[in-house]
């Protein structure tokens, strides 16, 4: 590889070629701000925020897109750079609503802290101007252009990673503003709630649905008992919401923390993955044994589901039947649980905490019939923790209520692109009769977009394909759809990464985002869990196997069809 | 009654025969969207929900693409033009003799603001920048004919004229 070498603030730099300068002043510790620049999703140049001076050229440049040259002098320190920014941040927020006290994203905006370090006067170019509508059209997302700044990355997320473009450019100049199709609102798009636009937005423009109220009038009812669970990439990604650095294991502190919030239970739903993998399997070898649609498509992830529904309706067959991991799990405890303890089901509240804003749709879809009340992100257990003054950092551990408590690795490693197809394989190398030991796949592992894999298992060939982020998934489909690829069995997340880069994560800044690998970091979390976990297969639960021996039957049986399975919908992609 | 626009779609197959064809020509060409709308709003005369989604479908390209190049140029109208296109002059010498006032006259008679289209498609308003007529100043004209020196009563006046008209 070519290294090119150039001086930053007269220091001498060598980096390989194509970097950009942006990149380039990491290397010495200077982290140039930037507010649409967001790697692997927006890199446009539109918000001027990043210019430094090149000696030798006129005016300013914008540092995210421009590549280094060889001999270049950069100066990202000079008055005319620091006017410039601070002329652009104001003008910025000229037309922000800087209503920051209420704001969903204070203490954790990029505009917010820009505004700090630069020692902004708020007012200097403010003009008084009439609030635009707030589009409340989705049970997920809330879209307050009142406080967008046209950055770009959201419509970038929606269009380049997630393939879906429910979200772009309206009008023009100053008039020009994100907003959906005929500005029908978000619900009358083909959105499929993945959130991917949330974590993205520099600001507060984008937020979740947030169903706290609802969790904290079901605590306080007295009529009610309220059981939490928690999904596997829970514990890998909340303590970022308490400062803690990323890719800390918080399971224990998050479980005290869940009760202390009043008189709940805190549930493990890696349960329910181990079930799914269960279920799963089943259904695969069902499928070759009486030529049903194949590859079959994992069905956990819901952003996916409602994106087959309605981009590839015709690949509706391949999805798996089996309910996701959260469904599964809601209409477990409206059922199993409410009988084994003598509860009338409407007075369970059953709340799920998941990466995901998707998943707040999915539990509204008709289908499940409530069977979860409120699905929580991990941001707003976060909030939850906050507005009942539980000092999370200091908290010693606790254990996950029984029955439900004890997972096995497979479960946990859920969270991360490529962990479905993990555990499928562990459970199916069993049933198929193969190597017992093997429990280590590795080649479906890490935060490649699409990766695939052929495995001989006792003289059968598995071939399998996993993909996260839509824009890859439609990849996939469309290599499936034209014959040049064969595959039994394919994983697909939303998500790029999978869940622990789920839309309901944690926000990071971008300072973060542009330099680490949050994705493998939040997922080395998950397989170090597995790692130390004694129990491996989803088939060796002893919760899985209690469940079906005195509930459930057998995999695929009446009770368990009836209760873990569920059908899809071809949704149209517009109105 | 159309989405996001209150005057019904009222396209016939013919044109969306017409449309299909423009489609089939763009479909595989980069940069084919443009032209496309152009095309469509000389079938329809506008771009009404309905041809954007005709156009999303066959070109494969998002709704919001569609929408969003549609509204960047001013060419490209989202409101058909009515059967008689009231313009009324706002240029300088119109307006200081109270141009504005014409116009919130015509817009009151007609129940739909400057840029809107009646439901019934008879009428359109569009404000406009001088006519070359400033010495007849406040100026309107009506598909082309033009009067001049009008009060916000003989305005009125006008497009009584016009509604009285047999279609």
């Amino acid at each position: 590889m070519k290294m090119i070498n150039l001086t930053i603030n007269n220091i001498p730099v060598s980096v390989p070629e194509g970097t950009t300068i942006l990149q380039a002043a990491k290397k010495i510790g200077v982290d140039i701000p930037s507010l649409c620049y967001l790697k692997d999703i927006n890199c446009i140049g539109a918000c001027r925020v990043c210019v430094v001076e090149i000696v030798g050229r006129r005016g300013l440049t914008a540092s995210c897109t421009y590549p280094v040259e060889e001999g270049m002098k950069v100066l990202t320190n000079t008055p005319a750079v620091r006017a410039s920014r601070k002329t652009t941040l104001e003008l910025i927020l000229s037309t922000h609503n800087r209503k920051c006290l209420s704001c969903e994203r204070s203490g954790k905006c990029e505009l917010q802290k820009l505004a700090a370090d630069y020692g902004l006067d708020e007012d200097r170019f403010a003009v008084e101007e009439e609030l635009v509508p707030i589009d409340y059209s989705t049970p997920y997302v809330v879209r307050d252009n009142n406080k967008c700044i046209n950055c770009q990355r959201c419509i970038s997320a929606c269009k380049n990673v997630q393939a879906v473009g429910a979200i772009g450019n309206i009008r023009r100049g100053y008039d020009v503003h994100v907003g959906s199709p005929f500005e029908l609102g978000l619900g009358s798009t083909a959105c499929v709630g993945c959130g991917q636009c949330i974590v993205a937005c520099p600001v507060g423009a984008l937020s979740e649905v947030s169903n706290i109220d609802k969790v904290w009038a079901a605590i306080s009812d007295p009529a009610k008992k309220v059981v939490f669970f928690t999904a596997p990439s829970i514990a890998a990604t909340l303590g970022e919401c308490f400062d803690m650095p990323v890719g800390t294991n918080v399971e224990g502190k998050m479980v005290t923390a869940i009760k202390m919030l009043g008189d709940v239970e805190a549930f493990n739903m890696n349960i329910t993955a181990d079930l799914t993998i269960v279920e799963e399997a089943n259904e695969l070898i069902n499928r070759v044994k009486s030529d049903k649609p194949l590859p079959m498509f994992t069905s956990c992830c819901p952003g996916w589901v409602k994106y087959v529904e309605h981009f590839y309706p015709e690949f509706i067959p391949n999805l798996s039947t089996c309910k996701s991991p959260q469904q599964m799990f809601g209409a477990l405890l409206k059922s199993y649980y409410c009988e084994k303890n003598g509860i009338d089901p409407k007075d369970l509240f059953v709340v799920s905490v998941i990466p995901c804003t998707a998943k707040k749709f999915e539990v509204e879809r008709e289908e499940f019939h409530a069977d979860v009340d409120v699905a929580l992100t991990t941001r707003e257990l976060a909030k939850m923790i906050k507005n009942a003054s539980i000092n999370f950092n200091e908290l010693p551990d606790s254990e996950f209520t029984d029955p439900f408590a004890i997972a096995t690795g497979a479960g946990a490693i859920f969270g991360a692109t490529g962990g479905v197809m993990e555990a499928a394989l562990r459970t199916a190398n069993n049933l198929l009769g193969g190597n017992n030991e093997a429990v280590v796949f590795s080649d479906v592992r890490g935060t490649t977009g699409i990766k695939e894999a052929t495995y001989t298992i006792n003289g059968t060939e598995v071939a399998v394909c996993v993909a996260s982020g839509l824009a890859n998934a439609k990849k996939v489909l469309e290599m499936i759809k034209s014959g040049e690829k064969n595959y039994l069995f394919v994983e697909i997340m939303a998500c790029p990464g999978g869940c622990i880069n789920g839309g309901g994560q944690p926000y990071q800044f971008d300072a973060v985002r542009n330099f680490v690998d949050l994705k493998a970091i939040r997922a080395s979390v998950l397989y170090k869990s597995d790692d130390a976990n004694g129990l491996r297969k989803s088939h060796e639960s002893p919760v899985v196997k209690a469940l079906y021996d005195e509930y459930l039957g057998a995999p695929g049986a009446e009770k368990a069809h009836h209760l873990l399975h569920t059908k899809y919908t071809a949704r149209k992609k517009y109105n | 009654m159309s989405i996001g626009n209150s005057i019904e779609f009222m396209g016939t197959p013919a044109q969306e025969a017409e449309l299909k064809k423009v489609i089939a020509k763009y479909k595989e060409q980069p940069g084919g969207l443009m032209p496309a709308l152009q095309e469509a709003q000389g079938i329809y005369g506008y771009l009404p929900y309905e041809v954007q989604k005709m156009l999303a479908e066959g070109l494969d390209v998002s709704m919001s693409e569609v929408y969003g190049v549609s509204t960047f140029y001013a060419q490209f109208s989202l409101v058909p033009k009515g059967k008689y296109i009231i313009s009324v002059c706002l240029g300088t010498a119109c307006y200081v003799k109270g141009a504005d006032r014409v116009l919130t006259a015509i817009e009151e008679k007609l129940g739909i603001k400057s840029g809107e289209c009646t439901p019934d498609r008879k009428f359109s308003i569009e404000a406009c920048r001088c006519v070359g007529a400033c010495g007849l100043a406040p100026v309107m004209t009506v598909n082309g004919e033009v009067y001049g020196k009008v009060t916000p009563e003989q305005a009125v006046k006008v497009i009584e004229k016009y509604m009285a008209k047999e279609d």
